[in-house]
């Protein structure tokens, strides 16, 4: 295995107006990896993950993608790679479930768009690996559950079997039995891919499912990280509340 | 020192505002260029093309064409009334033609559209950015500029001259359905005099005026949307503010337009 990190955030720094989210973040992950971030609200683990997209641009350090800093490179060749899980699920309104998973199929012009059939007929496969009958695929989202929504963004995000995987928030607003099922099927499907992950988390169980590896945020630095086996023995109080659920501790309840 | 105080605050509350105008105004001059360098680079989506063009469109023609048709009765009301205190009734038909085709037509037309166009796009794009949409479009490696805002801004450039043309002929008919049922005149000599009194001129700049305010109500629903803020009062601050300085913007655009074609 190569030992260029497949993504890595060198001292990265990110405010908005006077608000200082990131600073300083230091991050790696290898290829192959699951990286969970777990943080309060407002900890700046989203705005790490859109620094690395380029949604937003960080205000200075470094981020590379196999050892290319992301400002040098081809973005959208990056993105051809890549697949991403929002929190809300992010699907498309105005069109149905096959159109939302097969979009980049349809949409993108850097390779060969699919007709219209093959395009249906890989994204019902894909529904089909997250455990969605093919009926769905002609409804539109407002019309299945959350739990489904967030199934069919996990269809989309892997539609074009990514090398790297985002994950937003996976399982937040579903019950637990849903929740169990979209961590299971987040590990599965980066195993099965081999894909390179970052799953940003409050939820523990989530943590403890698909993560090789944590890392922790807290005041716009990266406040712990290591492996999950090591998580439960470390002895950092701020990780030590939060993996607890802790009200009383370092971290400030209300933030 | 009180007073100094009070002096100070008024004239810094002054200066943020005009801050906040100049910004406010870069942005949106940095967006309208942004939205037309996208016409020279690809990919381009004329499936999206299309459906705007349907959606913005198609779908305005009842609004444009009520619209005009009622405008066009009334004016030829009125004329009658101005007119007859000068015994000058019979300028009814083209009056009623160069006001609507010139002025009332475009205005009019573009005013109902901004209410019914600008607000639904600047839902729209406010409730994708929301929603992370936008987001979303950006990891599918689809700039949302080229995909959401350019379509949107080019079906409303080019459908709004379609939509005021086809709104310029009902306002006439309007005007003549008053002007010959109600007011006595000949049918033929209200045709020939509408067609006689109207010039090319008088359309076209009606037409340019149209395209006009087509982008500029269609810019101002994306880029509302686009800015967003967080929450549904936040998307129903974007559509309110995209209607309300698209009406204004296409009004101050129209004054400006008749001062550049009839000056």
């Amino acid at each position: 295995m190569s030992d260029v990190p497949k993504i890595e955030l060198r001292d990265v720094h990110k405010a908005f107006g006077e608000n200082r989210v990131l600073a300083g973040v230091n991050l790696k992950v290898m290829k192959g990896e699951s990286l969970v971030i777990i943080g309060g609200s407002g900890t700046g683990k989203s705005v790490t993950l859109k620094c690395i997209l380029g949604i937003e641009h960080h205000d200075s350090g470094e981020i590379t993608i196999d050892g290319t800093p992301v400002d040098d490179m081809d973005r959208r060749a990056f993105l051809r790679h890549f697949g991403m899980l929002f929190q809300g699920a992010a699907l498309f309104d105005s069109m149905t479930v096959w159109q939302n998973v097969s979009f980049r199929h349809t949409h993108t012009h850097v390779r060969k768009p699919l007709k219209k059939k093959q395009a249906r007929e890989l994204a019902i496969e894909k529904l089909r690996r997250v455990g969605l009958a093919p009926e769905v695929a002609d409804l539109y989202p407002a019309e299945i559950s959350g739990g489904m929504q967030k199934r069919v963004g996990l269809a989309r995000a892997i539609a074009t079997d990514p090398e790297v995987i985002f994950f937003d928030e996976p399982t937040a607003g579903l019950d637990p039995i849903m929740a169990g099922v979209i961590n299971e099927l987040i590990r599965e499907l980066v195993e099965e891919l081999g894909s390179t992950a970052i799953t940003i988390t409050h939820d523990m169980t989530t943590v403890r499912t698909v993560s090789d590896h944590v890392a922790m945020l807290h005041g716009g630095l990266v406040r712990w990280s290591g492996h999950i086996r090591e998580m439960d023995t470390a002895s950092d109080p701020y990780l030590d509340q939060f993996i607890h659920g802790r009200a009383e501790g370092p971290i400030a309840a209300v933030r | 020192m009180y007073i100094l105080a009070l002096i100070q605050s008024f004239l810094a509350s002054i200066g943020r505002s005009v801050l906040g105008l100049c910004r406010s105004t870069g942005s949106l001059v940095m967006f309208a260029l942004t939205t037309v360098s996208h016409l020279f680079r690809p990919p381009y989506y004329p499936g999206e093309l299309v459906q705007q063009l349907i959606r913005i469109g198609y779908f305005s023609l009842p609004v444009v064409g009520l619209t005009t048709l009622f405008t066009g009765a009334a004016l030829a009301l009125q004329i009658h009334a101005g007119g007859s205190r000068f015994n000058a009734e019979s300028v009814v038909p083209s009056i009623v033609a160069i006001g609507i085709v010139r002025e009332l037509g475009p205005v009019l037309g573009g005013l109902m559209v901004a209410g019914r166009v600008s607000s639904s796009i600047a839902a729209e794009i406010g409730t994708m950015k929301v929603t992370e949409q936008l987001d979303a479009l950006t990891t599918l490696s689809t700039n949302p500029m080229k995909y959401l805002v350019l379509p949107r801004v080019a079906a409303a450039t080019i459908s709004l001259p379609l939509l005021v043309a086809v709104g310029d002929v009902i306002g006439i008919f309007g005007g003549s359905l008053v002007g010959i049922g109600r007011l006595d005149f000949n049918a033929a000599t209200y045709v020939q005099n509408t067609v006689n009194f109207l010039e090319t001129s008088d359309v076209t700049s009606g037409l340019v005026k149209a395209a006009a305010f087509g982008f500029i109500l269609s810019l101002m629903g994306c880029y509302h949307g686009y800015h967003s803020g967080r929450g549904a009062q936040g998307v129903g601050r974007a559509t309110t503010n995209a209607v309300v300085s698209a009406s204004i913007l296409v009004l101050a655009a129209n004054y400006l337009l008749t001062e550049v074609f009839f000056r």
